[in-house]
């Protein structure tokens, strides 16, 4: 007890400053990221990549050692967990954040060109993208002043997805319509399976139901300006997606409130459900030996009218800061993440991504993949998801609420209507 | 969850003339305080004054900040001149359009009385117990004051895995008993704040079985012996004798508790983002300022909502303080 310790306390103070600083930059998680060392290399290019899962990492990784095979320069890429990054990109990127950043394409990209965050990238579209992308998602990349400030390079779709083996066994048909679809969800309640897997703890999955319902029964026209704030939310159309809901409500799982998202996929990958609307990134809860027995169909149509041609298919892509140290190089670099063999070497590794690029080569495609992306392809019209076609303030804090209450209680429709209506014209402000 | 709550203090067992003095240096300590050197007031105004500094720089001076803000409309992006006055709109709103502050207010509420009706008195319990100095009593201790220790990710964590719906430890063993139906423990707006609850209070008790064990430890032994010989039994000895010499700590764990219900977080912003039945006004203004919604002006309207309703406790403990002080 009484003697001391050998040697100075020097190091143990340090290593206790170093554990601080650690804390610190837990943090302050981003904001501290760019104090690397290497930060005055001119031939250094840093990037922060959104995209943390395991196969995502050695997707970029792979890409990114191409870029610096080719260019002599080198990157940092600095990685972050992708709700992180996203509760915190607003402080991010008025700190001092890497040069080349991955992010969303459509709203939420917008919002920052607007505010000076970002720097346009149309010179990298005159100059290595011409004709690489369709016009839609050149709409997507492009800010109010019709400057681009995004290069996308992969989309992770949205569908209805099952187990095909599970349909062959039992005789299910795809259902196409409306009456289909409801059809089929009686006859796997009499099997005894809960049609629709479903998980909404977290709120945002409820958003994919009624972005699809929206855009079969009133258009994705209509969705998209709604969602833009210029229509009012308590109208006939609004309450009559709400009902299309309602009748679907019991081919749900069961007390999806309770359930996260992972867990309602589980049920699908287990067959205890016969279909989930989901994104691609559900390849990833599916066991690799399995991945062969995911198909999907394009959520059916509900007004002949309308169709079901509109895909929900997010695009994610990469942007610059607003004044990146290295603007050269990092313009090199986001242009060469869209290029052609970049897309395809990601998604190649990545099981959620596709390729968007018009001249991607589909022939390696598995059949899952080569039917999402006629899907894309073919599409009417393209839209995000309703946390990146709106403002982030009204999808997390009115929505989300909204929309979870409306499933725990789905008889008040009219109330809800106006209620969001209500908190939208005070977000809005109109 | 720990806050920092000030050490017991000690006056309420060592008055003069009671039992022999613990700390023999106490009084040439206080004779020396008295004649205060020059170099001992620069140092202690050095101690106190930057610390004061700090304090008012990092927590006053945010907070009138955010008062400031709560009439303004601002996005957190761009420079102060971005800023717009509102008034008082933000608040107009909570009370009126905004549907989760009301059950806000009121889980805070419930979380408050549950907190005191059950883990605090369960915490004195087992203090009390594990005072008797019985064999074993630090692994006692350990095992009830673990669950403050560990971070609040792992907490989450093991609640996920009790309260699973389809997959949960607690639904399968009351299949398996019962033969009970799932229960949507998360889900159902109805019992998720009192699930929540049984976790939230599983961490207090140990907290609140520390305080008391140290405020035990410091009643005087001769307290005790006297209700013995007078006759009074266990009970009787606890209520009317060593429970009003714990007055001190009482406060404590008063304030400890009321801080504790306004500022619970954490385990719900696991669960859900406090949303669905887990509202609780701390989960509104995190999910109102941080991330891209950095609705900053609402926000901090909910936030000087809160410091309001502190203030009102703070307030009255202050007062007791110094009335208890000036006695």
């Amino acid at each position: 007890m009484h003697h001391r310790p050998v040697g100075p306390p020097g190091p143990r103070r340090r290593t206790l400053l170093r554990g601080m600083a650690g804390a610190g930059a837990l943090l302050a998680l981003p904001g501290l990221a760019g104090c690397g060392s290497r930060r005055d290399d001119p031939d250094l290019v840093t990037m922060a990549s959104n995209r943390a899962n395991p196969a995502q990492r050695e997707a970029i990784a792979e890409s990114v050692g191409n870029f610096e095979a080719d260019s002599g320069l080198s990157v940092e890429v600095n990685t972050f967990q992708s709700t992180a990054f996203q509760e915190s990109v607003n402080n991010y990127l008025q700190g001092t954040p890497d040069d080349v950043i991955g992010w969303f394409a459509g709203y939420r990209m917008r919002f920052f060109a607007e505010r000076g965050l970002i720097s346009d990238v149309s010179g990298v579209w005159e100059r290595n993208l011409r004709g690489a992308f369709t016009d839609q998602v050149r709409d997507l990349c492009t800010a109010d002043d019709g400057k681009q400030y995004m290069v996308p390079d992969s989309t992770a779709p949205w569908a209805v997805f099952h187990r095909r083996s599970l349909f062959e066994e039992r005789g299910y048909e795809v259902p196409a319509t409306r009456e289909e679809f409801v059809g089929l969800c009686e006859r796997m309640r009499a099997d005894g399976l809960a049609p629709l897997a479903s998980g909404v703890r977290e709120g945002w999955p409820a958003m994919g139901t009624f972005d699809h319902l929206n855009l079969r029964l009133n258009g994705p026209e209509f969705h998209l300006e709604l969602l833009n704030g210029d229509h009012s939310w308590d109208s006939p159309e609004v309450r009559s997606v709400f009902g299309a809901w309602a009748e679907l409500l019991p081919h749900h799982q069961a007390d999806p409130l309770g359930r996260g998202v992972n867990e309602a996929q589980t049920a699908l990958v287990r067959g205890e459900a016969g279909m989930m609307l989901c994104g691609m990134f559900i390849a990833h809860s599916f066991p690799e030996e399995d991945l062969d027995d995911l198909d999907c169909f394009a959520f059916p149509e509900f007004d002949a009218q309308i169709g079901a041609d509109a895909v929900e298919a997010p695009i994610d892509g990469f942007m610059l800061s607003g004044e990146p140290r290295n603007p050269e190089g990092a313009r090199e670099l986001v242009g060469h993440m869209g290029a052609l063999k970049s897309q395809e070497i990601y998604t190649a590794i990545d099981p959620q991504a596709l390729p968007i690029h018009t001249e991607a080569d589909t022939s390696g495609f598995s059949a899952l993949d080569a039917k999402v992306n006629d899907m894309v392809v073919n599409a009417g019209a393209l839209t995000q998801y309703m946390d990146r076609d709106t403002r982030p303030d009204f999808a997390s804090v009115v929505m989300i609420p909204a929309l979870q209450r409306f499933i725990r209680q789905p008889d008040d429709i009219a109330d809800l209507t106006a209620s969001i209506q209500r908190q939208k014209a005070s977000i809005f402000g109109h | 969850m720990v806050s920092n709550a000030p050490s017991p203090p000690r006056e309420g067992a060592t008055r003069p003339g009671e039992g022999p003095p613990r700390r023999p240096g106490a009084a040439r300590r206080r004779s020396t305080g008295l004649r205060n050197g020059r170099a001992d007031r620069i140092t202690l105004a050095l101690m106190l004054g930057v610390p004061a500094l700090l304090v008012v720089g990092l927590v006053w001076l945010p907070a009138m900040v955010t008062v400031a803000l709560s009439f303004t409309r601002w996005d957190g992006i761009g420079g102060l001149e971005t800023i717009e006055w509102i008034g008082t709109q933000h608040y107009v709103d909570a009370f009126t359009i905004y549907p989760p502050f009301e059950p806000a207010l009121r889980h805070n509420l419930v979380w408050l009385v549950f907190l005191f009706a059950v883990p605090t008195v369960l915490g004195m319990f087992l203090a009390v117990l594990l005072d008797r100095e019985l064999r074993g009593g630090s692994v006692y201790q350990s095992v009830f004051y673990m669950p403050v220790v560990l971070s609040l990710a792992l907490v989450g964590f093991i609640w996920q895995l009790i309260y699973s719906r389809d997959q949960g430890l607690l639904n399968a063993f009351l299949a398996v008993v019962a033969d009970a139906p799932p229960v949507d423990w998360f889900g159902d707006p109805d019992i998720n704040l009192y699930a929540v609850l049984v976790a939230a209070g599983w961490r207090h008790t140990g907290y609140i079985m520390l305080l008391y064990l140290a405020g035990l430890k410091a009643v005087d032994p001769s307290l005790r012996e006297a209700a013995a010989i007078d006759g009074a039994g266990p009970v009787r000895t606890f209520t009317r004798v060593v429970f009003p010499a714990l007055l001190p700590i009482n406060l404590v764990v008063l304030v400890v508790t009321v801080i504790d219900a306004l500022r619970a977080f954490d385990i719900v912003w696991i669960i859900n983002r406090g949303r669905n039945g887990l509202e609780l006004i701390s989960a509104l203004v995190t999910s109102n300022v941080i991330g891209e919604a950095s609705r900053v002006g609402f926000g901090s309207a909910l936030a000087v909502i809160m410091l309001v309703i502190s203030l009102v406790f703070i307030i009255v403990y202050v007062s007791t303080m110094l009335r208890g002080a000036h006695r």
